[in-house]
């Protein structure tokens, strides 16, 4: 459910004591509620649905699974027998 | 796009198979809670691309999808009164009432429009003083604080003209009612990420402690359903049933305590009728009594509704995750997108709908696919 | 035609003509009358925006020659365009209304040559605006190299059109012994489609009531038979082509396979989209492969020529982010099958009904 779309802030602005701002997804801007994401600022990304942020992306916590997937790979180099060796590995197709 | 394209990379995703296919042991069934989750698994063919071990059932989260026939009606008695501008998200206009859709009924006169944001149907009662605009809020706790949001923002702008057919549903309820059933399959849940972003996790610790099932918060893109995926299989394999967080990029455990604040400022818990499923009590929000002027319910009489589902129709058992869409024997016949029987193919994000859209009706026939670029 | 460009203003319009369409500035129902206010229309608007000798004859008819083809079979083709807004971001209806025509004549592998023009005014529509629809219309003809040879106009009661609709029908030579069908795709062939998709029906979307978002993304409205010409020049074999409009590629595509009987796998990374379509299409839960295009065409072409013709293509302006997107099979005949950008595969369906933007 609920499509959540992250984009850039490109500018703020009160509208009716309102925090809205002008929001970036590659190219495509649209006028997003920032009113629950009070300490964004120009440049930070945030989670946009229907209109309203719900939360800003946190960039440092988007790092770790590509993290996880490195390690994963250091450790694979050592001990995990290759695709085809595996059991249980035939797809479902 | 920045945090979608890097979560669609295909290395990433087929590391992340492997690392699945390594840690199964047994056959597990596991539940996306979202939609939207659906809608990803069966774009990206996720599903092919596990072991046959790992059995994937799509849940209740389509707000669409659920909404009772009794609420879509109302919301046509309601847009079809003479001075009415109803505003809805599009994908809410071709879900069949008992009378045909939203579409329909604009075709034959209404003013129904369909809006993207919550906020534009205010934008259209202040420029629309002599019309009723009657938005019709439907939504997850994800949609709560936009149409929260929007009713606030009328009443701040002193707008009499605006008023909202409320139909939120809450996600834990329905968790509860899919895991309490003695036909119960689910041994995990990936969570419902958008969600969460609203209201934390908090609230799922206690369905995990009571029912011993893992749940694990999760994201929306290939790469963020597959890490949801080997965390909860991770879980069952090593026996263990905890709430984790695999979206953390927008997912907190508290939520969001200002979306949180002005929900319950605005909404109260209810009961609600959830389409294919039924009443569950505690599941949905309506209006608090100090914002009742805004209720469209209130402000237009509708007459008794009458409502007849079709008996073939099966979605109820697929909403909770028992059957698939290719047990109904109307699934691809006499249950299109063009003509559902049901509330998992009134919308795209049903899994009805999703796996016709996604040329699963062709299943019965096996499919090769060379691919040759 | 005029050779030399000349923008029609209001000005020229009201000029210095004494009858009465000097007193307004709106369409009147009396400009369908046939009457003095529709002869204005005529000689004040349209023949001067597309002076050429058929036309100025004023017959019920004209009579065109088909010299120096004179061995070459007829293509002709009619489509009506009806869009809101009239004016958008990269065209109007008049360009569309030219360039959607030529196009249906050139994916038969026709030269086009004439065509004729039938308007639906709404009264109450602006002068000024007609104005600027015929004035983008001749520009649309001398692009592409056509003669609007016949038209007709009328009104209807305000509230009763939507601005303007326009039919335009087209004639064009196919050179003898070019056979171009949707039926004649064999497996093994490849499809190439000639650039970006979705650029018109997303900028169309951005200007829309309700939807608006802001982007400097522009209709890809051109016209293509400059390119099917050196397309047809370097591979003759070409067995079919399309412009992927209403419905998106996988109209056409659909179109296609099932007049063939075969089967098609198409590859998502393959497939070039702009960033700005993207973006728009993932905040509106769209799906870019059931976007419309107005510039863009799909060829489907014998496995040996494929890479030969894209690099032809791609030194075209109009083809310039050419790609192979896919082949043609005989396994799964009539569905298209896609991989996906992360391995997986999908069917492509044909689309339900018009696209509308999902919360979820």
């Amino acid at each position: 459910m609920c499509l959540g779309i992250p984009g850039r802030v490109l500018e703020t602005w009160r509208d009716h004591e309102i925090l809205m701002g002008k929001v970036d997804f590659d190219g495509v801007t649209k006028r997003v509620c920032l009113e629950h994401v009070q300490e964004v600022t120009p440049g930070d990304y945030v989670l946009v649905h229907v209109g309203f942020a719900l939360s800003q992306i946190d960039e440092i916590e988007a790092q770790r699974v590509f993290a996880f997937l490195a390690g994963m790979e250091q450790l694979e180099e050592l001990e995990v027998p290759s695709l085809d060796e595996r059991p249980g590995s035939e797809p479902v197709r | 796009m920045k945090f979608l394209d890097e979560y669609r990379d295909p290395v990433a995703a087929q590391k992340l198979v492997r690392a699945i296919e390594s840690m199964v042991t047994r056959p597990w069934t596991i539940m996306e809670v979202c939609g939207g989750q659906t809608h990803t698994i069966v774009k990206y063919g996720i599903d092919e691309m596990l072991p046959a071990a790992i059995e994937l059932v799509h849940g209740p989260g389509c707000p669409v999808c659920v909404t009772s026939l009794e609420m879509i009606d109302r919301a046509h008695a309601i847009a079809a009164h003479p001075g009415v501008i109803f505003c809805s998200f599009g994908d809410m206009l071709r879900v069949p009432g008992s009378r045909g859709d939203l579409l329909q009924l604009k075709s034959q006169g209404s003013d129904v429009r369909v809006v993207y944001s919550p906020l534009d149907a205010v934008t259209i009662a202040a420029a629309n003083p002599d019309k009723e605009v009657v938005f019709f809020a439907i939504g997850f706790e994800t949609t709560a604080p936009p149409n929260a949001m929007a009713i606030s923002m009328a009443k701040r702008r002193g707008l009499t003209n605006f008023s909202a057919l409320v139909s939120h549903v809450l996600v834990p309820p329905a968790m509860r009612a899919i895991l309490d059933a003695p036909d119960n399959r689910v041994q995990a849940f990936l969570g419902p990420g958008h969600v969460c972003t609203v209201v934390g996790y908090a609230e799922y610790g206690p369905i995990v402690e009571q029912y011993g099932v893992p749940i694990v918060i999760t994201g929306f893109e290939p790469v963020d359903m597959l890490e949801g995926l080997l965390m909860a299989i991770t879980q069952l394999e090593e026996g263990r049933a905890d709430v984790e967080n695999a979206y953390g990029r927008a997912v907190r455990p508290e939520g969001n305590l200002a979306s949180r604040a002005l929900i319950d400022e605005i909404f109260e818990v209810c009961e609600r009728k959830w389409r294919g499923v039924g009443m569950i009590p505690g599941s949905g929000l309506r209006l608090r009594a100090a914002y009742r002027g805004f209720d469209a319910e209130g402000r237009f009489e509708v007459e008794a509704i009458q409502t007849l589902e079709s008996d073939v129709c099966i979605s109820g058992d697929i909403l909770r995750g028992v059957r698939k869409p290719q047990d109904c024997p109307a699934f691809g016949t006499a249950c299109t997108p063009q003509m559902p029987l049901g509330a998992t193919m009134v919308s795209g994000e049903g899994a009805c709908a999703a796996y016709y859209a996604y040329g699963r009706h062709f299943e019965a026939a096996p499919l090769k696919v060379h691919h040759a670029v | 035609m005029p050779s030399e460009k000349a923008a029609i203003t209001v000005a020229d319009l009201l000029g210095s003509c004494p009858a009465p369409f000097t007193q307004y500035d709106r369409v009147l129902l009396g400009h369908g009358s046939g009457g003095r206010l529709s002869a204005d229309l005529v000689h004040r608007l349209f023949l001067p925006a597309f002076r050429n000798e058929m036309l100025e004859r004023l017959d019920d008819q004209a009579v065109c020659t088909l010299a120096p083809h004179a061995d070459a079979r007829i293509a002709f083709s009619t489509d009506s365009y009806v869009v809101q807004p009239l004016f958008f971001p990269g065209g109007d209806i008049g360009r569309l209304a030219v360039h959607g025509t030529v196009n249906d004549l050139a994916m038969g592998g026709a030269t086009p040559l004439y065509l004729s023009a039938a308007f639906i005014l709404e009264e109450g529509l602006p002068l000024a605006d007609l104005a600027r629809i015929v004035d983008s219309m001749r520009d649309a003809c001398v692009e592409a190299g056509v003669a609007l040879v016949t038209g007709d106009t009328k009104v209807v009661d305000r509230g009763k059109g939507d601005g303007v609709f326009i039919t335009t029908s087209g004639v064009g030579v196919v050179p003898a012994g070019r056979t171009l069908s949707a039926s004649a795709c064999r497996p093994g062939d490849k499809i190439i489609l000639s650039g970006t998709l979705g650029d018109h029906g997303i900028a169309i979307m951005s200007v829309r009531e309700g939807l608006e978002f802001e982007t400097t993304l522009e209709s890809d409205t051109a016209p293509l038979a400059d390119l099917t010409k050196v397309m047809l020049e370097a591979c003759p074999a070409i067995r079919c082509m399309r412009d992927p409009t209403r419905g998106g590629l996988s109209s056409a595509l659909h179109e296609i396979a099932a007049a063939s009987s075969v089967g098609m796998s198409l590859a998502e990374s393959a497939i070039p989209v702009r960033p700005q379509v993207r973006g728009a299409c993932e905040i509106l839960g769209l799906d870019p492969l059931y976007v419309a295009n107005e510039g863009k065409l799909i060829a489907v072409v014998p496995p040996g020529d494929a890479d030969r013709l894209v690099n032809v293509m791609r030194a075209d302006a109009r083809g310039v982010d050419a790609a192979i997107i896919g082949a043609v099979t005989s396994d799964h005949p009539g569905m298209i099958v896609m991989r996906s950008l992360v391995g997986g595969t999908r069917v492509v369906t044909m689309l339900a009904g018009e696209q509308l933007p999902r919360i979820c």
